[in-house]
């Protein structure tokens, strides 16, 4: 296949951006879209350009990291999939495509398409956990918890914090990240003693990074690489607002 | 002592830490003798702990709720992301709650046995003992476990067990077991007892007055090369799978923090024990950047099957029953497509080596699911494994409902590591290693769901313990950037980094890695030969060459650099995979997934010598320029467990 790109490319966080475009010729239908940039890359390099910056890792769709915007889409077109997992297979020969940073306040550019989302990591700090030092724990088999409970647990828990939510959220929200960490402890035993101050505090430090408010546009789940569902947001929602009614 | 043209033999080594007496009280007795540090104390002491996975989240966590100052390193945005994330199976545990016979004693059994005799029994029982805390540390922390309708935790067996152990979270248990220790640690951070640097490599170990005291850091965003001081350093850096350049690994995956400290002082034991791993989507073509696992859960129902002629080019489905071969279901009939991964690894290899492989290249065998289609329903199937089937159709855009996957084996984990005593302590007094760093109690085959049984065992109850014994004699002398080592260290990362951005030859980074990858997979993959390793050897030490003198790495060294961290990570590799393959070819003899030709039984299955190679290989480092690596053997003692012959006929 050939095709043309436009990547979004910034040199660092002051330079003011633009849009470069590139052919990429001879791109097997097999190969990811991480792996044509690798192709483009090589090109760049031994003609003496700055190869595009991006994030990646595992390139198996669960560690979170890789985060493109692609023809406007967080992670592409495809439903539930993340940018490593997304083929050339879905695009025709003889495409334009769009490749940007995921934009938010709350994740500065640092470089092409890298952004900085440790603004997620400070939203865990501050409550986005069990405390629970090592070697104080029961029995594992001290406290049941109901199948329904826990599947319904994990299905939260499987959000990978990639920030698409983030990236697709007119208002650059984080809400639906923060949605499924509440729900995930919330829905076990063992999250209830701290459910009350997590949710509180969560939220306190979303606002504090710098995201912006959730009008329920809905766009985040639509992104969602995972599939969490916007029903987590109304959770979050009530358990905001019992645990004000009680503090 | 013996000299080769590749290797001079050493003097033997022990491990001094190692507790002796019955196996069941080794522990409790090695945590009763060792050094504690009194509560206040312990802010006073610094530890800097390379790598967030299972093993270094856990460890970090631990420490610091223990009250220890933590500095946390992380080449990735954040400490979520380590690749133990990816790992999809599960993590054993001696619970017993299926009532089905399981024990400690069981669990060190078919360790001990799963790695062919090269491990050591202590830490193999330890790791059984600890495997039971480990399961109610994670509930507690709310890892969503799959659950039974009774509220109580469910069960799966798991590669080459009679037992059901293993304990899950759907396909995803890595990443739930992460966040576990993630949150733990995001806890600390924000309470203060962690100083997390994310985005930052270790590219050297400051080793000042013979101790381990500090590492020389890039930070990656900015370029900026500093020096971190501390009372110990434990490195949880992960395995080295990515010298194949293709492998299961995650793209940032290096043997860089371990090598740093290989070169300066630390054994690295058992460098050639690589798994490989049986169900891995095969390779599509040159473009491909990694290979993606199938969990191993599919043999359970799939068949697995090439056409009986050679260079059958008909479609699946066009292949009468009769002119197929069941291959491991013919010759394993005890234990069918269930064999082991090593076994089922290297019977793939053979019939493709026939001309009997399937897809493009004739590398790839069929996993069939046309019968248990049949028997169960697509919807049973689809229940059971539906995820898995989305994802293969994802990468290979065919349907496994319709037409068989296609699998080939691929470099999953890799076994080697620093030598480490029963302390975890490495060869450089104050450097502990864990994790799939370390070289692994799992021996030369690795069940399943053991990794991440190891992983947490080492980070949140063994080094929390042991590394007390050594902190106890701190705080150490204040080092500063005057210290000659330091300087000396620093100076070394400065001039590499130089170093590759002045070449500004015609070839890039990943060209050079890809043909690396392409000579290990070749020379010391499944299958390895004296004639060729040593001719691997020869063809690495040019490759190497070259490298040095036309890669090109753009842009500059005070910025975001992504080729420059490569260039480093791939210069190590090099060094690496030389050792690898002088480790491989001392070791005359076929152990686990280590197929030496030269050493199989008349009917083609691996054969392991016992009395010549029940040691661990811990190669020191030639210092001198074009010399050679020394080896030091440890041996092995098996007084629980007798060695015998592994046979899933």
């Amino acid at each position: 296949m050939d095709i043309k790109v436009r990547v979004w490319r910034q040199a660092g966080p002051a330079d003011q951006g633009r849009m470069v475009t590139y052919d990429v010729k001879g791109i097997s239908p097999d190969a990811s879209f991480l792996e044509m940039i690798d192709v483009l890359n090589e090109t760049l390099i031994l003609n003496g350009d700055d190869p595009i910056a991006f994030d990646h890792d595992c390139r198996e769709g669960i560690c979170g990291m890789c985060s493109m915007v692609i023809n406007g889409v967080a992670h592409g077109p495809e439903k539930a999939t993340t940018t490593c997992q997304l083929h050339m297979r879905h695009f025709s020969d003889g495409d334009v495509i769009d490749v940007e940073p995921w934009r938010a306040r709350a994740f500065p550019v640092i470089k092409d398409l890298v952004v900085d989302r440790s603004a997620f990591d400070k939203i865990i700090q501050a409550g986005g956990y069990i405390s629970v030092p090592t070697g104080t724990a029961p029995d594992a088999h001290a406290t049941p918890v109901p199948k329904k409970d826990a599947d319904a647990a994990f299905e939260a828990a499987t959000c990978i914090a990639c920030g698409a939510c983030v990236a697709a959220c007119p208002n650059g929200s984080s809400m639906l990240f923060t949605a499924a960490k509440i729900t995930h402890l919330g829905l076990m035993p063992q999250g209830q003693p701290e459910r009350d101050s997590r949710v509180i505090d969560m939220l306190q430090a979303q606002d504090d990074a710098g995201f912006g408010g959730c009008t329920n546009m809905g766009e985040c789940a639509e992104v969602c690489p995972k599939g969490i569902p916007l029903s987590l947001i109304g959770r979050l929602n009530s358990d905001y607002r019992k645990a004000i009614a009680k503090h | 002592m013996a000299e080769t043209e590749f290797w001079t033999e050493g003097d033997p080594i022990a491990d001094q830490a190692a507790p002796d007496g019955p196996v069941e009280t080794r522990w409790e007795r090695r945590r009763f003798s060792a050094k504690l540090v009194n509560p206040a104390n312990r802010r006073k002491l610094t530890v800097i702990i390379v790598g967030t996975g299972l093993a270094g989240g856990s460890a970090a966590a631990t420490l610091a709720e223990a009250g220890y100052h933590v500095k946390s390193y992380c080449f990735q945005d954040s400490p979520r992301r380590a690749h133990s994330i990816a790992a999809q199976g599960g993590i054993n545990a001696a619970k017993n709650y299926r009532n089905d016979g399981d024990s400690i004693y069981r669990l060190f059994y078919d360790t001990v046995k799963g790695g062919d005799f090269r491990a050591r029994e202590s830490n193999v029982y330890r790791l059984a003992q600890v495997s039971v805390n480990i399961i109610d540390q994670c509930v507690a922390q709310g890892v969503p476990f799959a659950r039974e309708y009774g509220g109580l935790l469910d069960n799966r067996s798991f590669g080459g067990t009679q037992v059901s152990r293993t304990f899950y979270a759907r396909g995803q248990t890595g990443q739930q077991l992460l966040l576990g220790a993630y949150q733990a640690m995001e806890r600390q951070i924000g309470l203060g007892n962690i100083e997390m640097h994310t985005r930052h490599e270790m590219l050297e170990l400051i080793v000042a007055d013979g101790k381990a005291r500090g590492i020389v850091v890039r930070d990656l965003v900015t370029g900026e090369i500093t020096t971190e001081f501390a009372d110990a350093v434990v490195l949880a850096s992960g395995g080295y799978g990515n010298v194949f350049f293709l492998s299961t690994n995650a793209k940032g995956s290096n043997v860089t923090a371990t090598w740093r400290a290989h070169r300066k002082g630390a054994l690295f034991a058992n460098p050639c024990y690589t798994q490989i791993h049986p169900t891995c989507i095969p390779e599509s073509g040159s473009h491909q950047s990694k290979l993606t696992l199938m969990s191993e859960s599919l043999r359970n129902d799939g068949r697995v099957w090439v056409p009986k002629a050679q260079n059958d080019k008909r479609a699946p489905g066009d292949i009468p029953e009769d002119e197929r071969d069941y291959y491991l279901e013919r010759i394993y009939p005890s234990f069918g497509n269930l064999v082991p991964r090593d076994i089922a690894s290297r019977a793939a290899k053979n019939v493709c080596d026939e001309g009997r492989g399937v897809g493009p290249g004739g590398l790839g065998v069929y996993l069939d699911f046309a019968d248990a289609i049949r028997r169960l329903g697509r919807k049973a199937v689809e229940a059971k494994y539906g995820n898995l089937f989305e994802m293969y159709q994802r990468i290979t855009g065919e349907d496994p409902y319709e037409v068989p996957m296609r699998i080939y084996p691929a470099v999953h984990y890799t076994m080697g590591g620093l030598w480490v005593d029963y302390d975890l302590q490495s060869t450089i007094p104050g450097l502990f290693v864990i994790g799939e760093a370390n070289f692994s109690d799992h021996g030369a085959n690795r069940l399943g769901a053991s990794a991440l049984m190891q992983g947490l065992a080492d980070g949140y109850f063994v080094l929390p313990n042991t590394i007390n014994n050594y902190l106890a004699a701190g705080p150490f002398p204040k080092l500063d950037e005057t210290h000659e080592a330091v300087v000396a260290a620093r100076k070394q990362v400065e001039d590499r980094l130089a170093r590759f951005l002045s070449i500004n030859g015609d070839r890039t980074v990943d060209s050079f890695h890809r043909e690396l990858g392409h000579i290990m997979w070749e020379y010391c993959g499944m299958e390895r030969t004296e004639e060729g390793l040593t001719k691997a050897i020869g063809l690495i030490r040019a490759l190497k060459e070259e490298f040095w003198t036309r890669v090109k790495v753009p842009g500059k060294g005070a910025e975001l650099n992504q080729n420059l961290e490569r260039a480093g990570r791939v210069a190590d590799f090099f060094e690496l995979a030389e050792l690898m393959c002088i480790d491989a070819l001392h070791r005359r003899e076929s152990c686990g997934g280590h197929f030496r030709g030269e050493s199989q039984t008349p009917d083609g299955e691996a054969l392991r010598h016992d009395d010549e190679f029940s040691y661990v290989a811990a190669w020191e480092y030639a210092t001198a320029e074009g010399g050679k690596p020394t080896l030091h053997k440890e041996a092995l003692e098996f007084e629980y467990v007798h060695p015998s012959t592994r046979s899933y006929k």
